[in-house]
């Protein structure tokens, strides 16, 4: 053990124990990312969103977490806020060495909404996505165009009310559509199965 | 992969996002200006999905550029700093946005073939463009969704919105045929199993057109000549003034950040 790089190395590998020891736990981890609220519907975390896909200590670099995140829609703008968030977060609990990757397959879908985070949302004024995706048409247009049939029903967050109708097939952010109900008259966002 | 695939990929992955990207900034100059608020909100949240479409393939682009000439470009360097001749896109997309019927007719023409592209690229050898196909194709379905109804809207409404409907579609519709025509970057590339074969696109376009403007009360154009070159790098002279407003801070200020 007299060379002075086998020294070196080994010196390497017992700060990277020492640091593997000083390290949260991966349950710590989780706990302060569930925390993070999404940008855009501040009322449910980036996890009920479903758009955390794992979270490991990298292999070659121990101290390195890596955090492997998948994006809603292509283009939304909160992709980079969220990043910034989990940062910060993390660095709080003492994890300051983090690796962000993006993982686009498989694709995300609403599907993945936890069903606490649905709740969350129908409380907040937002209707939850419905759950049903289709290759085809995943929202009803016969609101602005009615010749086209009725093929989803969406509930009014406030009142309950099925008879709902859309108003523009965008909302707010990309991943709302607008409606109003035609029982309490009140407008409304939804959520699009996607 | 060879120097020569990796270039002909380059290529081909500006043509992939060079489109969505002039689109997007299209549908950007509705901010503001759109005719209700509604519509207002959704052109430009159509346009922010094809903008983030087009940094996915640039963002390859740039990857396998580096490859052949490194360290290569990145998304922000192919976007701002090209000149028109080097733009890849498609010339129907690079039209003005004219009236809302021009709007929209340039819309439905481009979204039903962007759609039956991205299902064509989901089937690419290539991984990393086919899980790109996968993520955006979703996105591509709901805009040829609400485009569509707005060529009904439009076609089947008052007999002003019909007449400027019909007008901008025979207008646009000299634009459509280089979708279909593949060159010999495509055809390597199709060969390969890499790139879609856009023949094979046109009688499935053609139908959903045909099945849309028959409900929109709107005659189909005759076959007529068709223009060429937008995936060549000739382009009409509206792409030039497009890119003097979106690359003017890079061109600028290079190296600006925010």
């Amino acid at each position: 053990v007299s060379d002075s790089s086998e020294t070196r190395a080994l010196a390497a590998i017992l700060d990277d124990r020492r640091e593997a020891r000083t390290r949260p736990p991966l349950s710590a981890i989780w706990h302060a990312l569930a925390g993070l609220p999404d940008p855009e519907v501040p009322v449910i975390s980036i996890v009920e969103l479903g758009i955390l896909r794992g979270v490991e200590w990298d292999r070659d670099d121990p101290s390195t977490l890596v955090v492997v995140v998948t994006p809603t829609y292509a283009g939304c703008p909160a992709t980079e806020m969220i990043g910034n968030a989990i940062r910060e977060a993390l660095a709080a609990i003492g994890a300051p060495r983090v690796r962000l990757e993006t993982r686009l397959s498989p694709a995300w879908t609403t599907d993945w909404i936890a069903p606490e985070g649905r709740r969350k949302l129908r409380d907040f004024g937002i209707a939850p996505p419905d759950g049903v995706r289709t290759t085809a048409a995943t929202i009803d247009v016969s609101g602005v165009s009615p010749l086209r049939r009725a093929r989803v029903s969406v509930v009014c967050p406030r009142c309950g009310s099925a008879a709902t109708q859309l108003v523009s097939q965008f909302g707010s952010t990309a991943c709302k559509a607008q409606y109003r109900c035609l029982d309490c008259l009140e407008p409304f966002d939804y959520f699009k199965p996607h | 992969m060879t120097r020569d695939r990796d270039e002909q990929l380059f290529e081909y992955l500006l043509r992939l996002g060079d489109s969505p990207l002039i689109l997007a900034q299209r549908l950007g100059e509705w901010i503001g200006h759109g005719p209700v608020l509604e519509e207002d909100i959704a052109q430009t949240n159509v346009g922010l999905d094809l903008l983030g479409e087009a940094r996915l393939w640039l963002a390859l682009a740039g990857e396998v550029e580096a490859r052949f000439a490194p360290p290569g470009r990145d998304e922000d360097r192919l976007a701002f700093l090209r000149d028109s001749g080097e733009f890849r896109n498609l010339l129907l997309v690079e039209q003005p946005n004219g009236h809302y019927a021009d709007t929209t007719a340039r819309q439905f023409l481009f979204d039903a073939w962007h759609v039956l592209l991205l299902e064509a690229l989901e089937r690419s050898r290539e991984p990393r463009i086919a899980e790109i196909a996968a993520k955006v194709v979703k996105e591509a379905r709901y805009h040829v969704e609400r485009s569509g109804d707005w060529v009904i809207r439009l076609g089947d409404g008052t007999e002003l919105s019909h007449a400027r409907m019909q007008a901008a579609v025979d207008a646009l519709w000299m634009y459509t045929g280089e979708m279909f025509s593949p060159d010999d970057c495509e055809l390597g590339l199709i060969d390969a199993g890499v790139a879609a074969d856009v023949r094979a696109l046109a009688p499935p376009w053609r139908a959903r057109i045909d099945a849309v403007f028959a409900e929109a009360t709107l005659a189909v154009p005759d076959e007529a000549f068709m223009q060429r070159g937008g995936k060549q790098g000739a382009h009409t002279e509206h792409l030039s003034r497009l890119l003097a407003e979106m690359q003017v801070l890079q061109r600028s200020y290079p190296g600006l950040s925010w």
